[in-house]
């Protein structure tokens, strides 16, 4: 039976991952024993903030974690590994588009909205239940997201919640399209947009970051901005950029990155794919190491680092290998995920089953907010 | 409409061959769920552009369903029945669209949950027709053969890393007249095994001299229907209303007239060449995708004795809107990552080819062009191992065949 077979496939994926991170890394393997929930108290600062990194454009075994693919990912072999716990089996059970999975992501209930509209999700967001049960500002709430599809992520739709309650969203792409107004030939390649649909990118709907704030909020002008984008090399990389003006200028408690780099793997080029993996590993690395020198940020932040899914396994005849994610196998579905930060236990990894849904009602638990509304548990062991 | 509700009249509008093999069995189409039916039909419906070996297997599918039992049915097909459709899938028009309804059942099928479901069904039908419908031997096992890195003067990384476990690594090829001696041997390969679709050549530049025999589809003799492809999506994106969904929906209309193809060409491997440039992703924008691309629908499709692969470098990345507009410049080449890209194209095409009949007499060769080294896997050769013997590409092939 496929049913059992795929979660089957999805334990020995976790176990190789455990293997391979604990001979590699030197990690070791943690238990469910749990501990004191007053001594992380004491581990845990009283000011939280928290940075969430997704990748939007999953990325396989293989080309990550496995032996033949850790020289993909060596800053997170090297440098993030050891410090964090890692847990090698994260089941993303809901639809396997990026935009959609990561609206799921972010209300910890898989949404079913069009992936490929400028619609809203329809469950509250992580944002907006903490800024309502936190009664914090909108300044305090960001996602930094990567393409104009993405920007109605954070805020819902629902009811009880949306409304003004959401993060803010800043797209660095829209940012430098109206930055350059037009001429776009040194920036081309910062512009790379929409690889699961590449024939159409949705008109912006919803609320847009306006230019005059980039002066404004991120106390840059419009020629730094443009002088520093020359020298950048991705999209993903301007994402980081701005992120880091971001935490530098405005400091927000939750900061929520979504990658799009690797998700070039749909035009089938395995290089551009792996070149896109890469990046994103060094990316993260380089959040990582600006947490810990932002003063705002610095000993008081968690960053947790998931892609949204993964990839098609080669051994499916229904899929086309690394080039997408539609056959929802066991690869497909099952991916990771790496937490760093003051209280979170160091070089320990976990290979219990969880959802990627998991997500929100950890961050609930971690933040102080309750996401009622949220399918998912949260992770015992990060709290 | 359901199922059982099927009229002859409904297929008025196949073309003739298909019409007729709809008709001829539609006792048994009426029989099957809805969750499972337009699946088929999306097959029947093409069935007069489709490959000998694709017809074959549908007609032994249809014809074994006919055979089966109303207990039959029901027991091969119960945990289709399970899936629940919703009421705008009952009333699609799938009988004349059943691509589309495929489309929307698929995304009804991730939007429900029922994915997980759908597949278990799947492949539990796929197993029972194997097991019931024989598969037929091959006249001579079959040969694949991928040529990389085409341009590539130096390349310092290991090659060949995923397939070295399944075959011989040779060191100490002699590259001189490589590509003369391969397409040599398959062209006779095709002489001394004629089959219609039989023996293919795929090269992601213009195509080498080659013999006739062989059926040739190249990513050079197709720039003109890629560039008419690229227009007429940049002229559907503009209009009001244009969405992803209704976008490849034109797209998977697209026949080869509408793409400027010469109406005087195969007509089947035409509309092979249309599907592969608007189904495929990234087949229009770099070659080495294409190639790839066009190698898996080949060795799925038409199921070749024998196919010959040449990759070719592939435009630089360049933003998505950039890529998709038809330049005429010529395009900055991108060497190494080709090289990378092909790598593992070669790789996708021995999976491929595993997958078909007669998997275990197989052969596959898989060579750096104009280069030492290459692969060679198949019954007779021992798997990962390393050979330093000087041998031609004519000689390799000798090793495997």
């Amino acid at each position: 039976m496929i049913g059992s077979s795929s979660r089957e496939l999805s334990r020995l994926l976790a176990c190789s991952r455990r293997e391979f991170l604990r001979n590699a890394a030197g990690v070791t393997l943690g238990s469910t024993v749990l501990r004191s929930p007053l001594a992380r108290a004491a581990s845990f600062p009283k000011k939280k903030k928290v940075v969430v990194i997704t990748f939007g454009g999953g990325a396989r075994d293989q080309e990550t974690f496995a032996p033949e693919g850790q020289e993909n990912v060596s800053n997170m072999m090297r440098e993030l590994i050891p410090q964090a716990s890692f847990f090698t089996q994260v089941v993303n059970r809901g639809i396997l588009g990026h935009y959609v999975a990561t609206a799921s992501l972010a209300t910890g209930a898989y949404e079913t909205i069009n992936n490929f509209a400028s619609l809203p999700p329809e469950n509250p967001t992580v944002f907006e239940y903490y800024r309502k049960d936190l009664k914090r500002p909108s300044s305090d709430v960001w996602v930094v997201a990567p393409s104009n599809g993405f920007n109605r992520i954070g805020e819902s739709n629902h009811r009880s919640y949306g409304g003004g309650l959401g993060a803010r969203v800043l797209l660095p792409k829209h940012l430098l399209t109206a930055a350059i107004s037009g001429s776009s030939a040194d920036y081309e390649h910062l512009l790379r947009d929409n690889y699961e649909t590449p024939y159409y990118a949705p008109e912006l709907g919803g609320r847009e970051f306006e230019l005059q704030q980039l002066e404004r909020l991120l106390k840059l002008s419009v020629d730094d901005f443009k002088a520093h984008a020359r020298t950048l090399s991705s999209p993903d990389e301007l994402s980081v950029y701005i992120a880091r003006q971001l935490m530098r200028q405005v400091a927000p408690s939750l900061l929520w990155i979504t990658m799009h780099d690797i998700d070039v793997a749909h035009a089938g080029a395995y290089s551009l794919y792996i070149e896109g993996i890469q990046r994103t590993d060094r990316l993260c690395a380089e959040m990582w190491k600006a947490i810990q020198s932002e003063p705002e940020y610095a000993g008081k932040t968690t960053l947790l680092i998931l892609p949204d899914f993964g990839r098609d396994a080669d051994n499916d005849s229904g899929g086309n290998g690394f080039q997408h994610h539609r056959t929802g196998d066991a690869l497909s579905r099952t991916t990771w995920l790496m937490a760093l930060g003051p209280g979170i236990r160091e070089g320990v990894v976990f290979d219990r089953a969880l959802q990627s849904i998991d997500l929100v009602p950890t961050l609930g638990a971690m933040l102080g907010f309750s996401p009622s509304l949220a399918q998912g548990e949260s992770i015992a062991e990060l709290l | 409409m359901l199922p059982r509700e099927l009229k002859p009249g409904q297929f008025n509008g196949y073309p003739p061959e298909a019409r007729k093999l709809a008709t001829a069995n539609i006792a048994a189409l009426q029989q099957l769920p809805l969750s499972f039916l337009p699946g088929l039909l999306r097959e029947v419906i093409d069935y007069d552009f489709k490959f000998p070996a694709e017809r074959k297997a549908l007609e032994k599918e249809l014809a074994n369903l006919s055979g089966l039992s109303t207990a039959q049915i029901g027991e091969w097909f119960q945990a289709f029945a399970q899936i629940v459709l919703s009421p705008q899938l009952e009333h699609f028009d799938w009988v004349n669209s059943p691509a589309q309804f495929v489309e929307q059942f698929s995304a009804h099928l991730w939007t429900t949950h029922q994915l997980d479901a759908f597949r278990i069904a799947a492949t539990g039908y796929a197993d029972r027709m194997h097991a019931a419908v024989p598969q037929e031997s091959q006249p001579v096992p079959r040969l694949g053969i991928s040529i990389i890195g085409q341009g590539v003067g130096w390349y310092n990384e290991p090659l060949f890393r995923k397939l070295r476990a399944h075959g011989a690594y040779c060191t100490r090829v002699k590259p001189e007249n490589g590509l003369k001696m391969l397409l040599d041997a398959v062209a006779a390969r095709a002489k001394a095994h004629p089959a219609p679709y039989g023996h293919w050549y795929i090269d992601g530049g213009q195509a080498a001299d080659h013999d006739p025999a062989l059926t040739c589809v190249s990513y050079g003799a197709l720039e003109p229907a890629r560039t008419a492809l690229l227009r007429k999506v940049q002229s559907e994106v503009g209009k009001p209303g244009m969405g992803p969904e209704t976008l490849r929906t034109v797209m998977a209309q697209m026949r080869p007239a509408d793409l400027g193809m010469s109406q005087t060409g195969d007509p089947v491997l035409d509309r092979f060449q249309v599907r592969l440039l608007t189904e495929g992703s990234g087949t229009q924008i770099f070659s080495t995708s294409f190639v790839q691309w066009a190698a898996r629908e080949a060795l799925r499709r038409a199921q070749p004795l024998t196919l010959l692969v040449r990759f070719a470098p592939r435009q630089r990345q360049k933003p998505m809107n950039e890529l998709l507009t038809a330049a005429h410049d010529r395009p900055e080449l991108d060497l190494t990552g080709s090289l990378v890209d092909a790598d593992m194209g070669a790789y996708y095409n021995w999976l491929n080819q595993q997958r078909l009949p007669g998997a275990e007499k197989s052969s596959f060769l898989v060579w750096f062009e104009d280069h030492n080294s290459a692969l060679v896997a198949g019954p007779a050769m021992p798997r990962g191992t390393e050979s330093s013997t000087a041998a031609d590409l004519k000689e390799l092939l000798t090793w495997i065949l």
